[in-house]
C-alpha cells in the first residue's frame, strides 16, 4: 500500500458518493411500481365512471340508496316539512355550520343527495331516524338533521355531498 | 492441450445436433411464416395507431361473430399506447354493444355498454361455442398473439434473444390468414369440415377462410385486400395481448441507460477499492 | 455469524442496545469484518446475485399475491388483469416470471462454480448439502409458481409432475390423489400450490441463513482450493467483496432487464397464454428451460418407476458429492483430468437440456440415454476413480503466493 495523496482522496470520495447517489436513485425508482400497484387499478377506475339515476320513481318522503364507487349514495325526496326544518335552523346551533341552500342544487330544494357514510368512522347511518328525523348512525350515536348536517354525537362534519348534476328535472348524474 | 480436447468435444456435439435436425424434419411440416415488417418490432417499436384502428374494425365486423375478446375492457381502446381512440369515441363504441345485466328487480336485461364493460362474447359459453362450430370452440382472442408461435429451430431461436425478434405470434397469424388454399395438394386426404392452410400445423384447419377481399371498408383509404386485413388484424391482436408494450419498451430504455451508468460507476468503485490490494 | 466480534457502536444508545442484543456485532462480523480470500474471481459473486434475486422474487411475489386469485375460474383472468389493469402490473409480473429464470441461471452458475473448484469438500460438506436443499426447494417453488398462471402448460405440467408420484409401488395412486385433493388436478390443487408457493420462499430464506452461517464457519473456498493461512491471504468482506458483488449485481440486472423489458416471453411457452383446458393436452409438453435436463433424464428411461427414480436420483446424487469425489485436491486448476470431465459434464447438462425440449423419439432418445449415462457415470464412476488415479499438479504454498506468483 502506498500513501494516498489528498487529491486522489477527493476523487475517490466523489466516486463513492456518485455511485451511492445513483444507486439510491435506482432504489427509489424501484419503489414507484411497488407503491403504485396498491392504488386503484384501471378496471376499478373505469367502474367508477359517473352513473345516471332516474328520480321519477322516488316518492316524496322516500330515501333511496344507490352505489357509486362502492359508496352508498342517499337520494332523499324531502317533504315540505323537512325542507322547512332544514332551512330555518340557525347556523349558530350547528357544529359544522352550512346553510341548507348550499347542500342542494338551486331550484331542486326537495332533492338531497348525500354520501351515506358517517363522518365519524365510516358506518352507514339509518334514514328517517334520530332526534331530528334525519339520519342516525347506530355505531356511535351521531345524529344528523334533514339536511344531513351533524347535530349531536362524535362525528365532526356534515354528511358529504357527492359530485352530481341534474341532467333533466327527473334525472341526475352522479360523478 | 485441455482446451483442444474441449473444442473437439464441442465440435462433435455440435455435429451430432446438426445431423439430427434434418433427419427428423417431419412430412407435412407447415412452412415457416414469412416475416412481416411490424411497426412495433424492435427496442423502440410503437404501435401504428391507424393500423390498430383498422384492425379493430376487422375484429368488430369479422372476427367478433365467432371469437370472444374476454379480457379487454371496451374502454381500453382509449388507453395510452393503444389504438388512440378518444375517451368519447370509446364510450360511443361501448354504447353500441348490448351487455347482459340485471335490473333492480333482478330480471335479466340488456343495456347499452359502458367503457368499463368487457367485450361481450358471441356465444353463451364454451359448450355452446363448440356446438355451433362443428365441435371446435373458436379461441378467445385476448392473448392469441402470445399464444401462437412457430418453431424457429436451432440456432435461430438463440439469436432471437439478441435480435429481440418476438413477433412469432403476429407473423404466424398473418401468414395463416393469407395461407388458405382453394384445394389441397394432390394426394392430401382432407377430412370433412377441414380447410387446407399452408401455415397451420398439419394443414387442416377447422376455421373457414374468414377474410374476403373488399369485406371491410377502411376510412383511411387503406387497400381492401386480404394481405392488408391479415396484417392489420394481427397487429390489433398484438396490442390486445400486450397493451402496455409501448410503455414497457420506453421504460426499458430508461432502465437500460440507468443500469449501464450504475454498472460503470460500480466498476470504477470496485477498481478503486481493490487498488490498495492489487 | 462467525462470532467473537470486537465491534463497538459509537453512540451510547446503540451501545446500550448492543449489550442486550448484539445484532450490530453479528452484522459487522458477518458482512463487514468477515475475511474473504483475496483471490476470489467473479464466479464467486453469484452468491450475492442469488441473495439479490431471492429478495426480488419475494418482494414482487408478495405484491403479485395482492392481485392474484387462486381459483380455477379466475386464476388466468386475474393474471391477465394484473398484466392489463394493475398499475405497473405488467412490470411486476414480468419481473417475477423472468426473475425465476434468472434465479435458476444464477444458481446453476453458482453450482458449477462449486463443482469446478471443489467447494463441497471438507470442511464444507454441510454447506454444500444445505445448498442442494435450497436448490430442491427452488425447484418446488418454481414449479408451483408456474402452475398458478393456470394456462395450458401450467395445468399439464401440474398433471405430469404430480403423476411422477404414481410410479411409487402400492401407495402411488393414493399419494397422487392426496396431492391433488381430488380425482385430477383441480381447484384444491391450485389452492394448495398457491399456499405452498407463498410459504416455500420463506423456507428458502431460512435455509439460506443456515447456508451463509455454515459458509462463515468454514470460510469461503477460493480458486486455489487451499485454505487461507495468514492475514495476507484475506481481505475484509466490506468494502472488498461488497464492491465486487455490487458491480456484478448491476451487470446481472442488465441481463435481467433485457429479458423483462424487451423479450419478456422469450423463455416462456406460448401455450401458457391459452387458459387451462383439462380436456385438451397440448401437442408437446415442455417444462421451463431450467428443468429440461431432468426432464430429458426422466424420458430417457423406458420404465416408469426407473425413470422417476433416475429423475430424483439425478438431483439427490448431488448431496453425496462430497463423498463421491475422493480427490483431496479441491480446485480443478490442479486437476487436469477432472477439468476435462467437468467440461464434458457441463456439455452433457446443456445437451440434456436441449434434448428435454425435443420429442422423445429416434436419435433424441439415444442421445438422451448416452448423456444420462454420462451424467450418472460422472458422479458414480469418474469422480471416485479420479481421486485414485489422477496425477495432480503441484499446489502453491499459499493464496498470497499464488496471487503474487501469477503477477511476477
Amino acid at each position: 500500500m502506498t500513501t494516498v495523496s489528498s487529491a486522489e482522496h477527493t476523487r475517490r470520495d466523489f466516486l463513492y458518493i456518485a455511485t451511492g447517489a445513483v444507486g439510491a436513485v435506482g432504489a427509489a425508482a424501484a419503489l414507484v411500481p411497488l407503491v403504485a400497484q396498491m392504488n386503484p387499478d384501471a378496471s376499478t377506475i373505469a367502474a367508477g365512471a359517473p352513473i345516471d339515476v332516474d328520480l321519477a320513481p322516488i316518492a316524496e318522503g322516500q330515501i333511496i340508496k344507490v352505489f357509486w364507487r362502492s359508496k352508498p349514495i342517499f337520494i332523499s325526496h324531502r317533504t315540505k316539512k323537512e325542507i322547512e326544518e332544514a332551512q330555518k335552523t340557525p347556523l349558530a346551533e350547528l357544529k359544522d355550520a352550512e346553510t341548507d341552500q348550499k347542500r342542494v342544487k338551486e331550484g331542486h330544494d326537495q332533492w338531497l343527495v348525500l354520501i351515506g357514510i358517517c363522518t365519524h368512522l365510516g358506518c352507514i347511518p339509518l334514514s328517517h331516524q334520530g332526534e331530528y328525523n334525519g339520519f342516525f348512525c347506530p355505531c356511535h350515536g351521531s345524529v344528523y338533521d334533514t339536511s344531513g348536517r351533524i347535530r349531536k354525537g362524535p362525528a365532526p362534519f356534515n354528511l358529504p355531498l357527492p359530485p352530481y348534476k341534474f341532467v333533466s328535472d327527473t334525472k341526475i348524474q352522479i360523478g | 492441450m485441455n482446451n483442444h480436447r474441449t473444442i473437439i468435444a464441442l465440435a462433435l456435439a455440435g455435429a451430432l445436433i446438426a445431423l439430427s435436425g434434418p433427419a427428423f424434419a417431419q412430412e407435412h411440416e407447415a412452412s415457416p411464416p414469412p416475416r412481416v415488417k411490424w411497426s412495433f418490432a424492435g427496442p423502440f417499436g410503437k404501435y401504428d395507431q391507424a393500423q390498430l384502428q383498422r384492425g379493430f374494425k376487422i375484429y368488430k365486423e369479422v372476427c367478433a361473430s365467432c371469437h370472444s375478446l374476454d379480457m379487454l375492457s371496451i374502454g381500453s381502446l382509449a388507453d395510452p399506447g393503444g389504438p388512440g381512440f378518444s375517451q368519447a369515441q370509446a364510450a360511443a363504441i361501448a354504447s353500441e354493444y348490448k351487455i347482459k345485466d340485471l335490473d333492480d328487480r333482478g330480471s335479466q336485461i340488456e343495456r347499452a355498454g359502458r367503457p368499463a364493460d368487457h367485450f361481450p362474447a358471441p356465444f353463451a359459453n364454451e359448450l355452446a361455442a363448440k356446438a355451433m362450430n362443428g365441435g371446435v370452440a373458436p379461441p378467445d382472442m385476448s392473448t392469441l398473439a402470445k399464444a401462437r408461435t412457430y418453431s424457429r429451430g436451432f440456432p435461430w431461436f438463440m439469436l432471437d434473444m439478441f435480435t429481440q425478434y418476438q413477433e412469432h405470434g403476429p407473423d404466424y397469424i398473418a401468414a395463416l390468414l393469407k395461407g388458405y388454399k382453394e384445394a389441397a395438394p394432390k394426394g392430401f386426404k382432407m377430412p370433412e369440415g377441414g380447410h387446407y392452410n399452408e401455415y397451420f400445423p398439419g394443414h387442416v384447419i377447422a376455421m373457414p377462410p374468414p377474410l374476403q377481399p373488399g369485406q371491410v371498408t377502411f376510412d383511411d383509404g387503406a387497400p381492401a385486400t386480404i394481405d392488408q386485413y391479415a396484417n392489420d388484424i394481427s397487429a390489433f391482436l398484438v396490442w390486445a395481448a400486450e397493451p402496455h408494450m409501448v410503455a414497457r419498451k420506453r421504460i426499458g430504455f430508461q432502465v437500460m441507460i440507468f443500469l449501464i451508468v450504475l454498472a460503470g460507476l460500480m466498476y470504477f468503485t470496485k477498481k478503486k477499492v481493490w487498488s490498495a490490494v492489487h | 455469524m462467525s462470532g467473537n466480534s470486537t465491534y463497538q457502536p459509537q453512540s451510547k444508545a446503540l451501545q446500550w442496545f448492543e449489550k442486550r442484543l448484539p445484532i450490530g456485532g453479528l452484522i459487522h462480523s458477518s458482512f463487514v469484518a468477515y475475511p474473504t480470500p483475496r483471490n476470489l474471481n467473479y464466479w464467486w459473486t453469484f452468491g450475492g446475485i442469488l441473495s439479490f434475486m431471492l429478495g426480488v422474487q419475494i418482494v414482487t411475489g408478495i405484491v403479485l399475491a395482492m392481485h392474484y386469485t387462486p381459483h380455477v375460474d379466475f386464476a388466468f383472468k386475474s393474471v391477465e388483469a394484473i398484466m392489463r389493469d394493475v398499475n405497473y402490473g405488467w412490470l411486476l409480473r414480468y419481473l417475477h416470471s423472468n426473475g425465476a429464470a434468472m434465479f435458476f441461471l444464477a444458481v446453476y452458475i453458482h453450482m458449477f462454480r462449486g463443482l469446478y473448484y471443489g467447494s463441497y469438500k471438507e470442511p464444507r460438506e454441510v454447506l454444500w448439502i444445505l445448498g442442494v436443499i435450497i436448490y430442491l426447494l427452488m425447484m418446488a417453488t418454481g414449479f408451483m409458481g408456474y402452475v398458478l398462471v393456470w394456462g395450458q402448460m401450467s395445468f399439464w405440467a401440474a398433471t405430469v409432475i404430480t403423476n411422477l408420484f404414481s410410479a411409487i409401488p402400492v401407495v402411488g395412486d393414493i399419494i397422487v390423489s392426496w396431492l391433488w385433493g381430488g380425482y385430477a388436478v383441480g381447484n384444491p390443487t391450485l389452492n394448495r400450490f398457491y399456499s405452498l408457493h407463498y410459504l416455500l420462499p420463506f423456507v428458502i430464506v431460512g435455509v439460506v441463513i443456515l447456508h451463509v452461517w455454515a459458509l462463515h464457519v468454514s470460510g469461503q473456498n477460493n480458486p486455489t482450493g487451499i485454505e487461507p493461512k495468514s492475514d495476507k491471504d484475506t481481505v475484509p468482506f466490506t468494502p472488498y467483496a461488497t464492491a465486487k458483488d455490487g458491480f456484478m449485481v448491476a451487470c446481472f440486472c442488465i441481463l435481467y432487464a433485457w429479458f423483462v423489458f424487451y423479450i419478456p416471453n422469450f423463455l416462456g411457452h406460448a401455450d401458457n397464454y391459452i387458459p387451462a383446458n383439462p380436456a385438451v393436452t397440448p401437442a408437446e409438453i415442455v417444462p421451463e428451460w431450467y428443468y429440461l435436463p431432468f426432464y430429458a433424464i426422466l424420458r430417457s428411461i423406458p420404465n416408469k418407476l426407473m425413470g422417476v427414480i433416475a429423475l430424483f436420483g439425478s438431483i439427490g446424487i448431488l448431496a453425496f458429492l462430497p463423498w463421491l469425489d475422493t480427490s483431496r485436491i479441491k480446485s480443478a486448476r490442479y486437476r487436469p483430468l477432472f477439468k476435462q470431465f467437468f467440461w464434458l459434464f457441463v456439455i452433457a447438462c446443456i445437451g440434456l437440456g436441449w434434448l428435454g425440449s425435443k420429442p422423445p423419439e429416434g436419435i433424441y432418445v439415444i442421445m438422451s440415454r448416452l448423456l444420462t449415462f454420462y451424467y450418472f457415470a460422472f458422479f458414480l464412476i469418474v469422480l471416485p476413480l479420479l481421486g485414485i488415479f489422477e496425477k495432480t499438479k503441484p499446489l502453491p504454498n499459499s493464496i498470497s503466493e499464488s496471487v503474487l506468483g501469477a503477477k511476477a
